[in-house]
């Protein structure tokens, strides 16, 4: 077992996704470890985030006065609006999902397989009630999806697999995996390995078992 | 369509909603959520109800009342399970309570779709995942879809922030979300509002929900500070 190997934390990954999305993006953060992406945005990106509850232009967090019940993002924390902000309803939210108009999302998984089919809606436990949200529609909608995770769950087992075991949320629509120990690539030539953290290619190779493609030395974007 | 009715209180307003009834319910977790008609349907006695909303509820209010009451049959939504869902998360363990599980752009498609004449659409969202077993497919230009069909109401129940006479409205920053939609999908239509002004005082270019879709509304006084509790 590996677990000793240590990389990179949640908050410098949320820098390093920031920095690989190009200037003026419209991208939607999913909940939970994709939302502190938007803390490493550069002021002046000129990034736009989508939030599927039916905002274009949202902003941070909002505190003390700033609380407002009627203007809250998709994991229902009250935020702000930033200047050129927009309102919509929520078929208006999904087609602007659905027809390809979002550049980039950031999503959470519970597994993501080679071909980029993704998990991430259903551990598929039966005593566990199901919610799946706008994860199916953001997975297949966006012109490009990343995941963000640890590479291992809990009890040292991958999450990047052959195969994914627990229920799908979309089929081969992942691009890039960030993960704590590697960011990877799904690409045509196979799992590529852009960056490696705390563990080198040859180590990471031991902890999944799928074929990977070393890319750390190549320039891969 | 007649025009909109102005009532004076949510109780008149849905006292004739009949048991069984199909209930379209507005809101995104608190937002938008029409807590005061859905109090008044837990007071006027209907029950056996099927309601269409993005979530089953939040805390002890609105649609978690309706919920916590028994007088659901059946929630159509994307969201049950939220920290503050213990009314669902009881009579949905306990068997009491039936779930249809839709992604949340394929519910407000399918609503959206009831209201515009639709019969159906082919959506890539879902293909190939469980909660598309079962129903029919088409590969298009190369890529999967699953054939939705629309989910039309009974009644819908919605909050905007401002209507006038004729029931034109006018929404607040996310409390938008399905209200616009779901005005379009049900045979009856009501609405709470901040305030309901006069014919003319809204400008016809700021108009969301044209008045012809809008049956019944009901001036209510918001108390924003439980409004905006979080889960």
């Amino acid at each position: 077992m590996t677990n000793a190997v240590k990389g990179i934390d949640p908050e410098t990954m949320a820098s390093i996704v920031a920095r690989d999305i190009p200037a003026g993006s419209v991208v939607n953060l999913g909940i939970g470890l994709p939302t502190k992406v938007s803390n490493y945005l550069p002021p002046d990106s000129g990034v736009m985030l989508h939030t599927e509850n039916g905002m274009l232009g949202m902003g941070p967090e909002a505190v003390g006065d700033q609380i407002d019940p009627d203007l809250i993002n998709a994991g229902k924390v009250p935020v702000t609006e930033e200047s050129g902000a927009c309102y919509f309803h929520h078929a208006d939210s999904f087609a602007m999902m659905r027809g390809g108009h979002i550049d980039i999302c950031v999503m959470g998984a519970y597994q993501v397989a080679v071909n980029g089919d993704l998990a991430n809606w259903h551990t598929g436990r039966p005593d566990d009630i199901p919610a799946v949200g706008g994860a199916m529609d953001l997975a297949i909608g966006a012109k490009q999806t990343y995941v963000m995770m640890n590479l291992l769950s809990k009890d040292g087992s991958p999450k990047l697999v052959d195969q994914c075991t627990y229920p799908l949320t979309g089929l081969a629509c992942v691009k890039r995996i960030y993960t704590d120990l590697a960011v990877f690539l799904i690409h045509p030539e196979g799992v590529v390995v852009r960056n490696v953290y705390g563990i080198d290619f040859a180590g990471l190779t031991t902890l999944v078992e799928i074929p990977l493609v070393d890319g750390t030395r190549r320039g891969w974007s | 369509m007649s025009r909109a009715q102005i009532f004076a209180t949510a109780a008149e307003a849905v006292a004739d909603i009949r048991d069984g009834a199909t209930v379209l319910v507005g809101g995104f977790g608190s937002a938008g959520h029409p807590a005061q008609l859905l109090e008044a349907l837990l007071d006027s006695g209907a029950t056996d109800l099927t309601v269409v909303s993005n979530n089953a509820g939040n805390a002890d209010h609105g649609l978690a009342a309706l919920i916590g009451g028994g007088r659901v049959r059946k929630m159509v939504c994307s969201f049950p399970r939220q920290a503050d869902s213990w009314h669902f998360d009881a009579r949905y363990r306990a068997g009491q309570l039936e779930l249809e599980l839709v992604p949340q752009g394929n519910l407000a498609e399918r609503i959206r779709a009831a209201g515009a004449g639709i019969g159906g659409f082919f959506t890539p969202t879902g293909y190939g995942t469980a909660l598309a077993e079962g129903k029919e497919t088409r590969v298009i230009d190369g890529r999967g879809y699953v054939l939705e069909s629309p989910i039309r109401g009974d009644v819908a129940l919605i909050a905007a922030h401002r209507s006038d006479e004729l029931g034109n409205l006018v929404y607040r920053k996310t409390a938008r979300n399905f209200g616009p939609i779901m005005a379009t999908a049900a045979a009856v239509t009501i609405v709470q509002v901040d305030s309901v002004d006069a014919a003319g005082s809204i400008n016809p270019e700021d108009v969301i929900t044209p008045g012809l879709y809008v049956d019944r509304v009901v001036p209510i006084v918001r108390n924003l500070a439980r409004a905006g509790e979080r889960p």
